[in-house]
C-alpha cells in the first residue's frame, strides 16, 4: 500500500466542534489529483497505538498544492477524531493514502440530489466543484443542528448559488425526504452523507417510493488496509513474527527473510494459500478466493489481506 | 538508451521481425507446463532493466512502425476509435498518464513541458511537436485520448465504473485478438466477457471484478494473456475476418514455424485520478515458433501447455484447425527435461 508523506499547512476551528486541516506534500511537491467524493485514510500515531481514519477531501479536486479535511471531535470516542484536534499541530508530518473513490458521482444521472448531515457536508463540497466544472444539475440539501455550528454555510452559499437548501433543527426545520425524492425526473440519482439515522431514512424512502438501488448511494470509506498487530509462528522456519498494524502478514513475513508466494498482493488470485497448523479460531478473512465453507474451516488463510484477532496461528511455511 | 527502430509491416507482406534482443524480452507466458485461465493479476511495478515491466508503458523497436500500422487501420475503419461523452475528464486523464510516464522514462525520444495549463509535447520518433491547453480539446488536433492513442503502442480502453460493475465506455482498437470495440463500447465486465469460456465455473471473473473495483490511484496492476495468430498481424478484428482468418488454411507441417506466432497480451489497468475511470492497456508482442524456439526451454515449455490445452480454449482461441501442426512441429524440441518453474529464457 504506498502512502503520501504530508505535512500539516494550516489548522482553522471552522465551528467549536469542527476543525480544518490543510495537508501539504511533505517535500512541496504536488498532491495527486482526485474525484469528487475520494476520501483519504490519516494515520496517526500517537504513542503506542496507531488510529486510522478515513476523512473525505473536500477541496477542490483540481487543486495540487493541497488537501483539506475536516474533523469533527467526537467526545464519546478515544480514537481518532480526539488526536486530530489536541494533538495535531501546524508543521506536524502525518502518513496518508491515496485518495479513493468510494462516493463517486454517476456520469450518467440526469440530476443529482446531494443530502448532507452535519460533517457529513465533506465529501459534497469536492463534488460540487465537479458538477459546476461539468455543468450538471444538482440541489444540494444541507441538514443541522443550528446556524451557529454549521459549518462552511456562507462558503457553500458562495458555490452553489441557488443550488442550496438549509434545514436548521434549532428552527424547526427538517428536509422533508418523501417530498423530495418523490418529485425528481427520471435519471436522477441521489447521494446521502451524515449521521446514519438520516443515511438509513433516506435510503429506505427512496427504495419505497421505487428509485433504483444503482441511483441511491451512500457514503462509504474503505476498510482501513491492515489492522491490530498480531504474533504469527511459521512451523517449517521455525519462527515467530510480529506482524504491526500497519503491515500485511504476508509483508511482514518477507520482512522476516521467509520467502512467499504472491501475486496479486489482494486476495482473489489464490497464490499466497498457506496452511493453518494451529488456530484458535480468530481468523478474519478479508479475501475473495476462499469459499465461504473454507473460512469457516480455518485450514487455510491468504496472508496478503487476513489477520488474526487470536492469541495463536501456526502456519505451514 | 538507444533503440533502432524497425521498419516493418504488419499486413500485406508481413516483413515484421524481431531482433535478438527482442526475441530475449519476449513476455513469455508460460511459468508451468500447464495452462488454465486464472486470476493472474499482479502489480504493475517497476521490472527488471530492459525488461517489458521496466517501464509503465513499454517502448521498443516496433514503435514506429506499430504507430503507422494503427494510422492505416484507423483511416480504413474511424470506428475503430470510440468515446462516449461521458468520458471526457478520463480522455485527459488518460493523456496525462500516458504523456508524463513516456517524458519520464524515455527523455531520448519524448519531451513534456507544461506552463502551467498550456502543455508542449514533443513525440521525435514520429516527429510530432503540438502545444495546447490541458483541459480545453479544441486545442489538439484530435481528442486527447485517439491523440496519445495513435502514439502510442497496444490498445487501450477506457472504462466508467458505476453501478457496480465497470463499462467500457471509451476505446482505439486496432491490435486486438478478434473482438471488436463498436460491439463492445457502453457494456459491461460481465457482458464483454460473455463469449469467454470456463471462466464462470472458475470463478475466476467474479475475483478479478472485485479486486478491479478496488483499483487505486497510483498502484497499477498488470496481467499477461496469449492466444496464437497466424503471420504477424496486428489487426485481427472481427469487421477485418475475411482478410486474416483464412491464412490459417496455409498452416502445415512446413509452414507452422514461420507462419504460426505466439500473441502475448500485457494488459495493463491503471485508476484514473480525476474522472475515477480506470484504463485498460493491451499491449500486443508477437512472435513466430520459430523465434521462440531459440530458447529451448521456451520450446519445450510451449509444446507441453498447448499439448494438454482443454479443447474449449483452443477453440475459443481460434485455434482449431491448425493447433495439430503446432503440437507436432514443436514435439521434436521436447525431450522430457524437467522444468523448473518460471517463464524466463533461460
Ligand atoms: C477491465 C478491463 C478488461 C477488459 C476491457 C476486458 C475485455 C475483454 C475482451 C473484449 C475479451 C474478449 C471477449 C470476446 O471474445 O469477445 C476478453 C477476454 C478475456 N478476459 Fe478480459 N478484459 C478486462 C480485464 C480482464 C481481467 C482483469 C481478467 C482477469 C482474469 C480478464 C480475463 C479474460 C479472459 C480469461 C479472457 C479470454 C481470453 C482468451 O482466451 O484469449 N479480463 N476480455
Ligand atoms: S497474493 Fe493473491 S490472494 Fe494473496
Amino acid at each position: 500500500m504506498s502512502t503520501i508523506n504530508v505535512k500539516v499547512a494550516a489548522i482553522e476551528a471552522v465551528t467549536p466542534l469542527i476543525k480544518h486541516f490543510t495537508l501539504v506534500h511533505e517535500d512541496g511537491s504536488e498532491l495527486p489529483s482526485f474525484s469528487g467524493g475520494s476520501h483519504i485514510v490519516v494515520t496517526m500515531d500517537a504513542e503506542g497505538r496507531t488510529y486510522r481514519n478515513p476523512y473525505s477531501l473536500m477541496g477542490s479536486p483540481t487543486d495540487t498544492q493541497a488537501y483539506h479535511i475536516s474533523v469533527r471531535r467526537q467526545e464519546s470516542s478515544r480514537g481518532g477524531s480526539l488526536f486530530m484536534h489536541e494533538h495535531v499541530h501546524v508543521g506536524m508530518r502525518l502518513k496518508i493514502t491515496h485518495p479513493v473513490n468510494l462516493f463517486s458521482l454517476s456520469k450518467l444521472a440526469h440530476k443529482h440530489i446531494l443530502i448532507a448531515g452535519g460533517i457529513g457536508i465533506t465529501p459534497f463540497m469536492s463534488q460540487i466543484e465537479d458538477l459546476k466544472r461539468v455543468g450538471a444539475d444538482y440541489e444540494l440539501h444541507y441538514a443541522f443542528r443550528a446556524y451557529e455550528q454549521a459549518a462552511f454555510v456562507n462558503e457553500l452559499e458562495e458555490m452553489c448559488e441557488g443550488h442550496l437548501h438549509c434545514y436548521a433543527d434549532s428552527q424547526g426545520e427538517r428536509i422533508d425526504l418523501n417530498a423530495l425524492l418523490s418529485q425528481q425526473p427520471l435519471g436522477s440519482h441521489v447521494y446521502v452523507c451524515g449521521p446514519s439515522p438520516m443515511v438509513v431514512a433516506v435510503l429506505e424512502t427512496a427504495r419505497n417510493l421505487g428509485w433504483p438501488e444503482n441511483n441511491i448511494h451512500n457514503e462509504e470509506f474503505s476498510s482501513p488496509p491492515v489492522g491490530e498487530p498480531f504474533k504469527v509462528q511459521l512451523a517449517k522456519s521455525d519462527i515467530e513474527i510480529q506482524v504491526p498494524a500497519e503491515m500485511s502478514m504476508l509483508e511482514a513475513i518477507e520482512a522476516a527473510g521467509v520467502k512467499a508466494d504472491s501475486l496479486c498482493r489482494g486476495g482473489v488470485c489464490g497464490r499466497c494459500e498457506l496452511t493453518v497448523l494451529e488456530t484458535d479460531g480468530g481468523i478474519e478473512h478479508h479475501d475473495h478466493y476462499l469459499s465461504d465453507s473454507e473460512k469457516v474451516s480455518c485450514r487455510s488463510i491468504m496472508p496478503c489481506v487476513s489477520r488474526t484477532k487470536g492469541k495463536r496461528l501456526v502456519l505451514d511455511l | 538508451m538507444q533503440l533502432n527502430f524497425n521498419d516493418e509491416s504488419f499486413r500485406d507482406d508481413y516483413s515484421y521481425k524481431n531482433s535478438p534482443g527482442a526475441i530475449k524480452r519476449f513476455p513469455f507466458p508460460f511459468a508451468e507446463d500447464h495452462y488454465m485461465y486464472s486470476v493472474n493479476i499482479e502489480p504493475h511495478t517497476k521490472g527488471a532493466q530492459g525488461s517489458v515491466y521496466e517501464f509503465t508503458f513499454d517502448v521498443d523497436e516496433h514503435y514506429v512502425s506499430e504507430c503507422l500500422d494503427k494510422i492505416i487501420t484507423l483511416e480504413q475503419d474511424p470506428g475503430r476509435y470510440s468515446a462516449l461523452p461521458h468520458m471526457m475528464d478520463a480522455q485527459w486523464d488518460f493523456l496525462e498518464l500516458a504523456m508524463t510516464s513516456m517524458a519520464n522514462d524515455y527523455p531520448e525520444y519524448f519531451t513534456l513541458t507544461k506552463n502551467g495549463n498550456v502543455w508542449t509535447w514533443e513525440n521525435r520518433p514520429l516527429d510530432i511537436m503540438d502545444t495546447f491547453t490541458f483541459g480545453d480539446a479544441s486545442t489538439l488536433p484530435s481528442e486527447p485520448f485517439e491523440y496519445m492513442g495513435r502514439q502510442m503502442q497496444g490498445d487501450f480502453v477506457l472504462l466508467d465504473q458505476r453501478d457496480g460493475t465497470l463499462y467500457s465506455d471509451a476505446g482505439i482498437v486496432t491490435s486486438q485478438a478478434d473482438w471488436s470495440l463498436a460491439f463492445n463500447t457502453g457494456m459491461s465486465w460481465q457482458e464483454w466477457h460473455g463469449p469467454v469460456p470456463k471462466v464462470t465455473e472458475l470463478g475466476v471473473l467474479d475475483r478479478a471484478l472485485k479486486y478491479l473495483l478496488n483499483l487505486q490511484v497510483g498502484n497499477p496492476v498488470r496481467r499477461l494473456n496469449w492466444t496464437m495468430t497466424v503471420n504477424p498481424r496486428l489487426d485481427t478484428s472481427p469487421e477485418n475476418y475475411p482478410l486474416w482468418a483464412i491464412d490459417r488454411n496455409k498452416v502445415n507441417n512446413e509452414t507452422v514455424g514461420e507462419l504460426v506466432n505466439l500473441r502475448v497480451e500485457l494488459q495493463s489497468l491503471f485508476r484514473l485520478p480525476r474522472s475515477n475511470a480506470i484504463v485498460f492497456g493491451v499491449r500486443c508482442y508477437l512472435m513466430s515458433l520459430k523465434d521462440i524456439t531459440t530458447y529451448p526451454r521456451w520450446a519445450k515449455r510451449l509444446h507441453r501447455v498447448q499439448k494438454d490445452l482443454h479443447p474449449d480454449l483452443i477453440e475459443y482461441k481460434g485455434m482449431t484447425s491448425y493447433h495439430r501442426y503446432v503440437i507436432d512441429w514443436l514435439a521434436q524440441f521436447d525431450d522430457g527435461e524437467v522444468l523448473e518453474y518460471g517463464s524466463h529464457p533461460e
